[in-house]
This record gives C-alpha cells, sequence and structure tokens, in this order.
C-alpha cells in the first residue's frame, strides 16, 4: 500500500497504557495500512531507550520524558527521538503501604482527595518521623525520567516535603513495586496499571490518588522513533499513526471485556483480565476493603484528543527536569524539547482527529508558562538550584 | 581499577570475570542479587558497572547515575556517544557498560571489547550446547522409527535405516523428518 517498508519492530513495556499498539496489531488496523509490525516485549526503559536509538527497534512505547530527555542528551547519549503520537495521557496513581496509610490519616486536616491536604498529611508524618529518628519514608517510582518521578514529587513538594532531603525516592522495575511494598522495602510508589491495583488485591496497598487528580492532563507514553527514520520513512509513519488511531477507537468503542481479555494475555500485559477492565472504565478497588473510586479520565488512550501530541506538554516536562536538576535552564533546550513532539506529523497523517486543548492543569501550584520558566520554576519553593 | 558485573548468569559472569583477569583486571566483583543492587554498588565503589542488557535492574542503575552526579561526577555509559559501532556491538552481544569515574576512553573500550567477544562467545556455547541436545533428540526418534519399521516390515536395522534414507533423498527431506513422520504414522494406526 502506502508504506515504503512493511516490517516494523516496536518494543514495548507489558503495561496497559501501550493498548493501542497492542490493538493495531492484534485487530489487524496496522496490517490494513499495509504494516508488518512486530510488538518485541522488554525488561526495562533503558533497553527500550537503547534499541530505539541504535536502531535495533523502528519505534517504541516509551515514557514520554524519555523522548524529551533523550533528544536533549540528558542522562544518557543524546539521539534527536520525534513523538508523533500519544500513545497515553494520564493513567498514573500513587498508592502507599496500610501503615502510612494510617499514619497520615492520623494527620489529615482536611479531604482525603484533596492532594494538598494529603501532601499536608505526608509532611507532618515525615516530621514525626524525624523528631523520632526513625529512617525516612522510601517511595519507589519507574525511572528518572518519568511521569512518576515528577508527579510523586510534585505532590509531596506541595505539603512542603523536599522529595531529595526529607524522603527517598527509588527507582524500581514496575513488576517488583508489588513486592517491594509488601516487603517494607517502600513505603509508597507511584506506577502506572496494573500494579496499583495489584497491590489493593493482595491487601498491602491503599491507592491515595490516581495522578489524573494532581494533573487534569499529562502525556504519559509517546510513540517514539528516531528523527531519522521519521524523516526517511513519512509514509511507514503516517500509516502506523492511522493505524494506532483507528485502534484507539476501536478501544473507546468496544467492549471492554474484549479489550482486557486482549491485554491480559502474556505476550502482552500478561496480568488479569478483570484488573486491566477497572483501569479501562477508570473505576479502580482503591483499598483492600473493597472501596472504590472513579473517574472516567483515569487513563486517556485516545479520548478528549489525548493522541495529539502538545509541544506545550513537553515543555512542562522539560520544565520538571530544570526544577529537580536534572537539565539546566535555557531556551535552547527548552526549544529542543518541544520540537520532540510532533503534532505536524500527526495533522499530516490525520487530518480530522479532534485537537485537544493544552492545560497541564495542576492541583495546585503555579500556572505552567513556558514563556517565562525562570519565573514559572521561581514560583516553586522546594527546587533544586539551577 | 575497580570492576562490577551485573549479571543473574553465573556461567556468562565467570566467563567475562575469567577474560578480565586475563586481561590483567584483577579486582572484580559479581553481584547476582538485585536486592541489595545500589548498596553493595555504594559499598564497592566500581570505576567500571558491566551488566547484562536484558537485567531489569538496568533502570534502577539508570537512577544511580542520576542521583550521584552532584557527588562525583559520573559520566557514560557504553563508550562514547561518537562511537556508535562500539554501542552496537555491545547492544547485539547483550551488554552495557557503565563508567562510574573520568576513565580514559582507550581503556574502557579495551575492557568493552573483550566483554563483547566474552558474551558472543558465550551465546555460541549456549547455540553449540541446543545443537547438541537437539542432535540426541534427532538421533533418538530416528532409532524409534528405526524399530517401528522393523517390527511392521519385518527388516533388519541396516534395510530399515536404508529404506528411510532413500524416502528421505526421494522427498527432499531430512531422515528426521521421515523418523517423525513414521512415529506419527503408526500413532494414528494404533
Amino acid at each position: 500500500m502506502t508504506a515504503e517498508r512493511e516490517h516494523l519492530r516496536i518494543g514495548f513495556i507489558p503495561l496497559a497504557d501501550a493498548a493501542s499498539l497492542f490493538v493495531a496489531v492484534d485487530k489487524g488496523f496496522a496490517a490494513q495500512e499495509g504494516l508488518d509490525v512486530e510488538l518485541v516485549q522488554e525488561v526495562s526503559w533503558s533497553n527500550v531507550r537503547d534499541k530505539l536509538n541504535i536502531g535495533m527497534f523502528d519505534a517504541a512505547h516509551l515514557l514520554a520524558p524519555i523522548a524529551v530527555a533523550s533528544s536533549l542528551g540528558v542522562g544518557h547519549v543524546k539521539t534527536p527521538i520525534v513523538a508523533p503520537y500519544n500513545l497515553a495521557m494520564n493513567g498514573n496513581a500513587i498508592t502507599i503501604s496500610p501503615t502510612l496509610h494510617e499514619a497520615m490519616q492520623a494527620r489529615l486536616d482536611g479531604d482525603a482527595l484533596d492532594p494538598l491536604a494529603t501532601a499536608r498529611a505526608l509532611a507532618r508524618v515525615v516530621a514525626d518521623r524525624k523528631a523520632a529518628q526513625a529512617e525516612p519514608l522510601t517511595f519507589g517510582m519507574t525511572f528518572p525520567f518519568s511521569g512518576h518521578n515528577y508527579q510523586l514529587r510534585y505532590w509531596m513538594a506541595a505539603g512542603g516535603v523536599d522529595p531529595d532531603e526529607d524522603v527517598r525516592l527509588v527507582v524500581l522495575p514496575p513488576p517488583y513495586m508489588v513486592g517491594s511494598l509488601a516487603q517494607g522495602h517502600v513505603d509508597g510508589f507511584c506506577v502506572g496499571a496494573p500494579w496499583n491495583s495489584v497491590a489493593v488485591d493482595l491487601g498491602v496497598g491503599h491507592i491515595l490518588h490516581f495522578s489524573v487528580e494532581l494533573f487534569s492532563r499529562c502525556a504519559e507514553k509517546s510513540l517514539a522513533m528516531r528523527e531519522s527514520f521519521a524523516l526517511e520513512h513519512p509514509n511507514v509513519v503516517a500509516a502506523l499513526l492511522r493505524a494506532l488511531h483507528r485502534a484507539a477507537r476501536f478501544i473507546g468503542e468496544a467492549d471492554p471485556h474484549e479489550i482486557a481479555a486482549l491485554l491480559a494475555r502474556p505476550d502482552r500485559v500478561g496480568v488479569g483480565a478483570d484488573v486491566i477492565l477497572r483501569t479501562l472504565q477508570g473505576r479502580l478497588k482503591i483499598a483492600p476493603d473493597g472501596a472504590t473510586r472513579e473517574n472516567a479520565r483515569y487513563l486517556l488512550l485516545g479520548q478528549e484528543g489525548a493522541e495529539r501530541p502538545d509541544p506545550t506538554q513537553a515543555a512542562w516536562l522539560y520544565a520538571q527536569m530544570a526544577r529537580w536538576g536534572q537539565a539546566p535552564v535555557s531556551t535552547a533546550l527548552l526549544d529542543a524539547a518541544k520540537a520532540v513532539f510532533r503534532p505536524d506529523l500527526f495533522d499530516a497523517a490525520l487530518p480530522a482527529a479532534p485537537r485537544p486543548g493544552d492545560a497541564i492543569g495542576a492541583f495546585c501550584g503555579p500556572k505552567f508558562d513556558e514563556r517565562d520558566l525562570d519565573a514559572y520554576l521561581a514560583a516553586f519553593p522546594i527546587r533544586r538550584a539551577p | 581499577m575497580k570492576i562490577v558485573i551485573v549479571d543473574e548468569s553465573p556461567v556468562r559472569a565467570a566467563i567475562l570475570e575469567d577474560g578480565l583477569r586475563e586481561a590483567g583486571f584483577t579486582n572484580v566483583e559479581r553481584i547476582a542479587e538485585m536486592r541489595s543492587l545500589l548498596a553493595r554498588i555504594y559499598a564497592i565503589d566500581p570505576d567500571v558497572i558491566l551488566i547484562d542488557l536484558e537485567n531489569p535492574s538496568r533502570d534502577i542503575l539508570e537512577q544511580m547515575f542520576q542521583v550521584s552526579r552532584a557527588v562525583r561526577r559520573p559520566v557514560a555509559m557504553f563508550v562514547d556517544q561518537s562511537d556508535a559501532a562500539s554501542i552496537q556491538a555491545s547492544v547485539d552481544a547483550g551488554v552495557s557498560a557503565y563508567i562510574v569515574d573520568g576513565l580514559k576512553k582507550e581503556r574502557i573500550k579495551s575492557i568493552l571489547d573483550l566483554c563483547v567477544s566474552r558474551f558472543n562467545a558465550f551465546s555460541r556455547l549456549q547455540d553449540e550446547l541446543a545443537r547438541a541436545k537437539s542432535e540426541i533428540e534427532e538421533r533418538k526418534t530416528i532409532d524409534r522409527a528405526k524399530g517401528l519399521l522393523m517390527k511392521a516390515k519385518k527388516l533388519s536395522e541396516e534395510d530399515a535405516y536404508r529404506l528411510m534414507r532413500s524416502t528421505a533423498m526421494r522427498e527432499k527431506k531430512k531422515i528426521f523428518e521421515i523418523a517423525q513422520a513414521i512415529i506419527t504414522a503408526s500413532e494414528l494406526f494404533k
């Protein structure tokens, strides 16, 4: 058909937010566009990034901040990456151990649904532990350049907790999160589906917040590819984007039980379909006693124009890197970060797809303004020195 | 110079360790357990970390480099970002190197080259093992089919084998495939 090259190798991490990729292949949408897509399951984000960077993958399911970091040469070898499609927005949650949950409940002044109130409760618990000379609390997240890291940090800092001074933040591969919480190696974590629900089901965790309660729109996973690949294969890119768009629409319209069963396969996400179903429906069991919380925007796959990459989102991710000392502040880096998200490629492939609004929608703090990054960063009392 | 090997495969780690010692790198330690990974690495304080590419702990190491940058300025993964061929070779072989301190490029290059050849030697070893195993399986299948033919057609062992071989040549197949067909057919006729 229109593709210059039919066979594509695409790497992924077994997570529910890769759903559009799975559906595009398993329901034949990629094949209908003349693409023969081979999906390769990976064990770590480092591996996905490296194999993408050196050309062992043509494209990848990647943490959106890694696409930005790779292009800036922050934290690793610099490789220009483009993200012409957003596989998912939102979809993470913060889960804490029953012990920490109890301690925070006792120190909560306000509504447990209000992230600012819980962050302040955390700050009181942290202060109590400091006074008692107890070990600092430890939280897990999935990667230094990840929405999980930035969401956890933003939330803590809003309550007055310095994430680098007052607690320990550690990287854990998602499949190890629940075990680490159960064994007391961490007191809480921020991760994507299905791991929060798995912890609740096992009775070792309480879901404290959905990430959508902290930020109404947050680019989570990109379809990433090398810039050179996108330049050389525009028709393949467009064909792939159309296949993904059809998959995302299919997910929105099909029986969620069917999608959940497809994602549950061992070569896809490989966990129980019932757990995945909750994520797709945005109705999660949040406590071992069976209490549930619902948010239709918990995970946005194709809804509300979530597919179209928004450079303001990339700018926001770069601002978080700057806030926490991962990257220096400069206009050149800001521009380079924004250039990673490519709505132009998206529009060329899908001219009729809906356009999103560009709000980040943070639960507190200064309004994000990429035109004055210095003022935005200076408005946070807790941040790393540039 | 202190080198740490992070590998869950004891055989491969041993092959790597031997190679490094032969090359004169005597200060080599291996970490197999991932739970205490960071603590062990901080305690050993290595100059170079070599890790199996498929080890999920790679993401944990990446964080270590983020966190400790302020303290010791550790840099560089693989060799150097200009050295695409080395990166390609090490990823193909399944090894990733992290340089913790400001090592000379030539030195780390020789370590990484050695790792790549050792890792490749390891996968050749595994391929040979798998091949040897499948050869034994093939021989067993052929012997079984021979026995079935001898019984059904009252042939000598030599004639049974000859019959299979001539059939294989006529049908342009392997003797093993003919043997499999004989076994399948005999199961059906049971």
